[in-house]
């Protein structure tokens, strides 16, 4: 999967730039309210914006958009819920074996949202990202709600749905050696742009 | 028939002296509703005196261009009722152009099926039955439409950030504002379902009753308010399913964004 942004603008942003290839992740820093959500939500066709997206080569245009959100998930910070269960926001509910795999309850699907703490809510909102197969994830801040471990759980989850589909991501994070360990390159947002960036300017 | 008993001013003024008695209460627990309930009053009976010499000059005159007028007049004050009871209003004049057309297409399109297919007064626009048949249906019309249209908007603007990540998930905007849309409709409808459940058990139908203080025989008044009911049905249903496909039309946009920046 490959993802080509150009000149996507949107709100009074410079225009935007970035190329992703296969099974490729881009770890992207910034302050807090520098934009990062704003960025993962135009890429992900959910605020007005304009430029070019690309999908393996092919123009959003000719996407509708319902498919093309699909393809280009966007998980964002908060997660939210609507259903009466959990598992009603599941397409396929997660077998027990994925669920154990993510320390959570093995009838966590029948529960009703209200029940799950700020982790659970976090884990169980990347499955359900998972579970419409995306191309591309638009992570913001996927492990904050999460301790070391289950950071690190959660890690290696995407990282490896991201080999098996030959995935792609954007990773919002604050951590360096989360940046370290998930990233293929470093972004650095500031000043409403994106630069690319090494280790020390970006955590100095 | 024998015709109604008249009424001079001093019954009006008799009547009115409850009233005052109301807001003389009202002004002792302080609930500062006196002054509202004053101006309307006062409101009331010039506003129904001006229309009882309009009426008077339109039945006399009988003409289709005033009856035209005064559909138009009517029109856009309704219009501009809807606009004023929306707690989020479209940029620039959205709203009123919503609901102004809405009320347009439903309401004279239920009046005149009622006019040229049912009633067939000679002339079809006879004022005596065209004015006061579009006003019933209006107006019922007006407030479901104003009513559906404010709930919509205020339903999503409330959970717009779940709507964002339904669309997120691959959901269609349709999809997404499914659940709020039911409600809205729900709540648009069933006043009106619940006076036609009830008609004629809890209270006489107001038009029903005049036509029977006019001295018309209740056999007859019950059938005028029959079609008329089953008028307003159509006219709220029909008027509230125009007014929020279009304002789900203006609340996503073609890439089926949730556009609430279109909101003043």
């Amino acid at each position: 999967m490959s993802l080509t942004i150009r000149d996507l603008q949107f709100l009074d942003w410079s225009a935007i730039a970035l190329e992703l290839g296969d099974c490729e992740t881009i770890c992207l820093r910034g302050e807090s309210g520098s934009g990062k959500s704003l960025l993962l939500r135009a890429v992900a066709d959910l605020i007005p914006n304009e430029g070019t997206l690309e999908l393996d080569g092919q123009d959003r245009e000719e996407i509708p958009p319902t498919q093309w959100r699909r393809n280009v998930a966007y998980l964002p910070a908060e997660i939210l819920w609507w259903e009466d269960t959990v598992g009603a926001h599941f397409g396929e509910p997660p077998t027990e074996s994925d669920l154990s795999r993510l320390r959570l309850s093995s009838d966590a699907m029948g529960w009703a949202p209200s029940r799950l703490s700020m982790g659970e809510r976090q884990r169980l909102g990347i499955m359900r990202m998972l579970d419409r197969n995306p191309k591309v994830l638009l992570l913001d801040e996927p492990t904050a709600n999460l301790d070391e471990a289950a950071s690190e759980v959660v890690e290696n989850l995407i990282l490896g749905y991201i080999e098996k589909r030959s995935a792609c991501a954007i990773w919002v994070t604050h951590s360096q050696s989360q940046a370290k360990r998930v990233g293929n390159r470093l972004f650095l947002m500031k000043g409403k742009s994106v630069h690319p960036c090494t280790e020390e300017v970006a955590w100095e | 028939m024998n015709a109604a008993i008249g009424l001079d001013y001093w019954d009006i003024a008799f009547s009115a002296t409850i009233v005052a008695g109301l807001g003389i209460l009202l002004a002792y627990y302080r609930l500062g509703v006196t002054r509202s309930l004053v101006v309307a009053s006062v409101r009331l009976v010039i506003q129904l005196q001006v229309i009882g010499y309009v009426l008077k000059f339109l039945f006399a005159e009988g003409k289709l261009v005033y009856v035209a007028a005064m559909a138009f007049i009517m029109l856009l004050v309704a219009s501009r009722e809807i606009v004023a009871r929306q707690k989020h209003r479209l940029k620039g004049w959205g709203s009123f152009g919503l609901g102004a057309s809405t009320l347009f297409v439903s309401s004279f399109a239920v009046g005149l099926f009622g006019l040229l297919v049912v009633v067939k007064p000679d002339p079809w626009y006879l004022p005596q039955y065209a004015i006061p048949l579009l006003g019933m249906i209006m107006s019922n019309t007006m407030s479901a439409i104003s009513l559906s249209m404010d709930r919509l908007t205020s339903a999503l603007v409330d959970n717009r950030a779940i709507i964002e990540q339904r669309l997120a998930l691959g959901q269609s905007a349709r999809e997404a504002t499914l659940p709020y849309l039911r409600d809205c409709i729900r709540t648009g409808i069933m006043p009106v379902v619940n006076s036609m459940a009830t008609a004629g058990i809890v209270a006489l139908p107001g038009m029903m009753t005049g036509q029977i203080l006019a001295g018309a025989s209740p056999t007859e008044a019950v059938k005028y308010q029959i079609i008329i009911w089953f008028f307003i049905a159509g006219g709220v249903g029909f008027g509230m399913a125009t007014a929020l496909k279009l304002l789900e039309m203006r609340l996503f946009d073609k890439r089926q964004r949730l556009r609430l920046d279109r909101f003043a």
